[in-house]
């Protein structure tokens, strides 16, 4: 027992949250007394005693845990302990539960943390859906409806999409471009450890008096900031959200600049390295906004502040500005890393180069600088300078051609090529295209001010953003597990039970997410609990698709569990791709590479005899085929 | 390599885009119109529908000839041709959608003008929005006072004023499809010109707490005669209030708080009064 409370672990870890719960609350009392205050304040907004441990219970539990030994014994000036890769590889399930730094049981944690808040997001959105199916009350009051969807939208944004992509990534990134790890694996350790925290705050908002945060994932001052305590736990769980996100995008940068195989110069990186290399430069760009924003409001509610307190001379407005220019950049975040998962797979399984490969890599750049210049777009009807609101929607619309050449690219890539559609991934990869180019579409007249005046704020909004996000990001996501599942358990999935998942998933998302664009340009206002009974039908009818969309992802889940324990061995490569994380074993060996690969030419050199994108270390000095120089171009 | 079909492809293309556009603009998307806004608006709408249709359509052309052409037969394992890009090709499909979206942002610029032009006689009008209430003040009488019920006369412009007592608000009738948020601490303006008598409802559209779902007001837009007999009947000023200065806002926070019996039902305590105090 003693032993294991001197070890980094879950035993020292449960202590240093209570010491940290303990340090945070009697530093309330103390201050407060020597302030001559009251011991408690239990204003709506304040709660000292509860806000202040809520940050440093995490710290306490992470100090215990493990997260800062080594740093902190490197800053104290003590001899570190050197890594002796012991706890590299994962061989029993309880090796997923330590402080561990190879980045493929990372990987693997994050994608499992990630989709059990998929889950949780999905149960919340089939809530509100039971609530909507009805006019009238069903299920809830109107504040817990409230609170509801705006739980949904922030477990769904900041616990599944934008870290399950940084796990995909995780696991695969390195494998990719001949790396034996993450550049900073104690900080990618760290990264992790920061979500389920975020999570549990996020969640745990549900015990707090007055119920969880409900002024929607937005948190629009001023409501927030007169908000009860839930609100609170919001504002202090995006920045542990906000710090694992910018922690791991530091990671990837580093990584993609530095640790690349040699021979890999850019132009012979697969489109989801440099996918992952845009989405880094969005993240550390624009999430420290969103953290900043938070804090303000964290200050508003609890020490007084007046940032956004109107009355004492606070914007309003100010708060939008800052939250958005994080959140549009971020709905980015969300999409670029798919658009290389897609990439990757199309090129695949149709046997071919990704057509304009290069064009597509500077799409994605493109996006990048165009996505910090039109975050006002969301403001169109806030109230803001007139002005800004055309450049605004011009730098929007402009979006649009990168992503439309990204969308024919893919189609170009279809052309001329042995298009398998046997993988799941690959179908959902094909779907994507048509889906997101619906959500595309809506986009672009969502930027236009007019429309945008009429049908912001109502269920066309709602509509756009699950195009985009569930058509869009979801289902690029599955693609990206079922692509690399066999890599990361080195078995197969059950490509009979991928179809059934591939078609509910599919006809349930047209479903659901196709009748909100009516209803809400009809005049259904978004973010209401009832609604006037000529929408009933149609409710209903979403309702319906909803729950069937849920049904099928019980099917994912069931085949993803089963086949990782009982599925077909996989093989190496069984899409017989030519990156490098295939050429090695399923799943790929603690170190990743004996010796590091030599990269000789680009990632998709399909149907060029003898191309090759890299040489593996076990290779070197075997006779290779010399490759024909490619000379087939496409018809003028 | 085989040369495409190109001209089938485009025929198909603007086969299925013609069938999608056709079977779009069967619906009618907006709902009722009531405002002059509501015609170029809708018709803005149409157009980007129409040429949305085309652009959907020729992407499913290409997938489908793609998937019903080069699907492998099982058991093929060769690769595809070794096709990288087409640089005309690239360039062709960067400039049209840019083509495409500069032309709709034109469009949609001189559409906005269009809407949001003042004309002389316009009459401005005074939204006040709180939790979770729309009241409304009549500046040509006074500043006189309405509260749930919003009159204006047919065919004449009305600015409205927006105020927000509390959290954001938003002003919304569908009919007229104008938007516009009521922003606490500044004014914002909705302009509006109403054309169709009848009885609408004013929706709050940006989520304001609990009873958001239900802040609605009645909006009836009435001939002149009718709307000047029904002004005139109006009788109590608009409370000070909400005109709100500082003191007179914490005042009223302070009475609300009261009236709500504080955080957990049970009446308010020293420390939430002080809290109040010091906020």
């Amino acid at each position: 027992m003693a032993n294991a409370i001197k070890q980094p672990g879950w035993y020292r870890g449960a202590i240093g949250a209570l010491l940290g719960a303990a340090f945070g609350f009697f530093l309330v009392l103390a201050l407060r007394s020597l302030m001559g205050l009251d011991a408690f304040q239990t204003a709506q907004t304040g709660y000292p005693h509860v806000v202040v441990p809520l940050i440093t219970t995490p710290f306490g539990f992470l100090f215990g845990f493990g997260a800062f030994d080594y740093w902190f014994r490197w800053a104290a000036g003590k001899p570190t302990i050197p890594e002796d890769h012991s706890g590299h590889g994962a061989t029993k399930w309880q090796d997923y539960f330590k402080f561990n730094t190879d980045h493929k049981v990372i990987g693997i944690q994050y994608v499992v943390t990630t989709m059990i808040f998929f889950l949780i997001g999905g149960v919340l959105a089939l809530l509100i859906r039971a609530e909507l199916a009805q006019p009238g009350a069903q299920i809830v009051a109107a504040n817990t409806y409230n609170g509801l969807f705006s739980t949904h939208a922030v477990i769904m944004i900041f616990l599944f999409i934008i870290p399950v992509f940084a796990g995909l990534a995780n696991y695969v990134l390195p494998l990719m471009i001949g790396a034996p790890d993450m550049a900073f694996p104690r900080l990618n350790a760290l990264s992790f450890w920061l979500l389920p925290i975020a999570g549990i705050i996020f969640l745990a908002s549900f015990l707090a008096p007055g119920g969880s945060f409900d002024a929607g994932w937005t948190g629009y001052a001023p409501l927030s900031t007169g908000a009860p305590l839930g609100q609170s736990f919001f504002n202090i769980g995006v920045q542990f959200a906000g710090a694992s996100s910018i922690a791991t995008a530091l990671n990837f940068l580093v990584t993609i600049v530095t640790m690349r195989a040699p021979g890999m110069n850019p132009w012979r990186m697969p489109l989801l390295v440099w996918a992952n290399l845009s989405t880094s430069l969005l993240v550390v760009g624009a999430t420290p906004f969103v953290a900043g924003a938070q804090f303000m409001v964290l200050l508003d509610r609890v020490l007084g502040m007046n940032f956004f307190q109107f009355l004492q001379g606070g914007d309003v407005l100010s708060y939008q500005h800052i939250f958005w220019f994080y959140s549009h950049p971020a709905v980015y975040i969300m999409m670029l890393p798919g658009f290389g998962i897609v990439s990757e797979i199309i090129s695949t399984h149709s046997r071919k180069p990704v057509f304009g490969y290069r064009l597509m890599a500077l799409a994605l750049i493109g996006i990048v600088v165009l996505s910090y210049s039109v975050w006002a777009h969301h403001m169109f009807v806030a109230g803001m300078f007139a002005w800004l609101r055309v450049p605004i929607m011009i730098t929007t619309m402009l979006i649009a051609v990168p992503t439309g050449i990204k969308i024919f690219s893919w189609l170009g890539t279809l052309f001329y090529g042995k298009i398998h559609t046997y993988s799941t991934a690959m179908l959902f990869s094909l779907a994507f295209i048509v889906t997101f180019t619906v959500g595309g579409i809506s986009g672009v007249m969502l930027g236009m001010i007019p429309i945008d005046i009429a049908v912001s704020d109502t269920y066309f909004i709602v509509a756009h953003i699950h195009f985009v996000l569930f058509g869009g990001s979801v289902f690029t996501i599955f693609a990206g597990i079922y692509h690399w599942f066999p890599k990361m358990t080195g078995r197969m999935y059950d490509e009979k039970l991928g179809r059934v998942h591939f078609w509910g998933t599919l006809v349930g998302t047209w479903g659901t997410f196709v009748p909100m664009h009516w209803i809400g340009m009809d005049g259904m206002p978004r973010r209401v609990a009832d609604y006037a009974t000529q929408y009933g039908d149609w409710n209903l009818f979403i309702s319906v698709f909803a729950f069937i969309l849920g049904a099928a992802q019980l099917v994912f889940f069931y085949n993803m569990i089963v086949s990782w324990r009982f599925g077909p061995k996989a093989g190496n490569n069984p899409w017989r791709s030519n990156t490098i994380e295939w050429q090695v074993s399923s799943p790929p060996p603690v170190f990743n590479f004996d010796q590091i690969p030599r990269v000789v030419g680009g990632p998709y050199e399909f149907g060029t005899p003898g191309a090759r994108h890299a040489i593996m270390g076990d290779e070197e000095g075997a006779e290779l085929p010399e490759p024909e120089p490619s000379t087939v171009s496409a018809p003028s | 390599m085989t040369r495409l079909p190109y001209l089938k492809l485009v025929l198909a293309t603007l086969a299925f885009g013609t069938v999608i556009s056709i079977l779009m603009l069967q619906v009618d998307w907006n709902g009722d119109a009531g405002s002059t806004a509501a015609a170029p608006i809708d018709t803005l709408l149409n157009v980007t529908i129409v040429i949305s249709s085309y652009i959907f359509a020729g992407v499913c052309v290409a997938l489908g000839y793609a998937l019903i052409k080069w699907r492998v037969k099982p058991g093929d394992e060769s690769d595809g041709l070794p096709i990288h890009g087409n640089t005309k090709l690239e360039i062709v499909w960067t400039l049209i959608p840019l083509i495409i979206v500069l032309a709709l942002g034109g469009y949609s610029w001189a559409v906005l003008n269009d809407i949001e032009n003042k004309d002389s006689d316009a009459q401005e009008i005074n939204v006040y929005s709180q939790q979770f209430a729309w009241t409304f003040g009549y500046p040509e009488q006074g500043n006189k006072w309405s509260e749930g019920e919003l009159h204006v006369p047919v065919d004449r412009q009305a600015i409205f004023k927006l105020n927000a007592q509390d959290v954001l608000h938003s002003f919304w009738v569908p009919e007229w499809r104008i938007k516009m948020d009521n922003v606490p601490g500044i004014t914002t303006e909705a302009i509006v010109t109403p054309d169709k008598i009848g009885t609408y409802q004013l929706i709050c559209t940006e989520l304001c707490g609990f009873g958001h779902t239900t802040m609605r007001a009645k909006v009836v837009v009435e001939s002149e005669a009718d709307y000047e007999k029904w002004v005139s009947g109006l009788s109590q000023e608009v409370p000070k209030d909400l005109l709100f200065t500082a003191d007179q806002a914490l005042a009223l926070e302070r009475q609300m708080q009261e009236k709500s019996g504080g955080i957990d039902g049970s009446g308010v305590d020293e420390t939430e009064k002080k809290n109040v105090d010091q906020s």
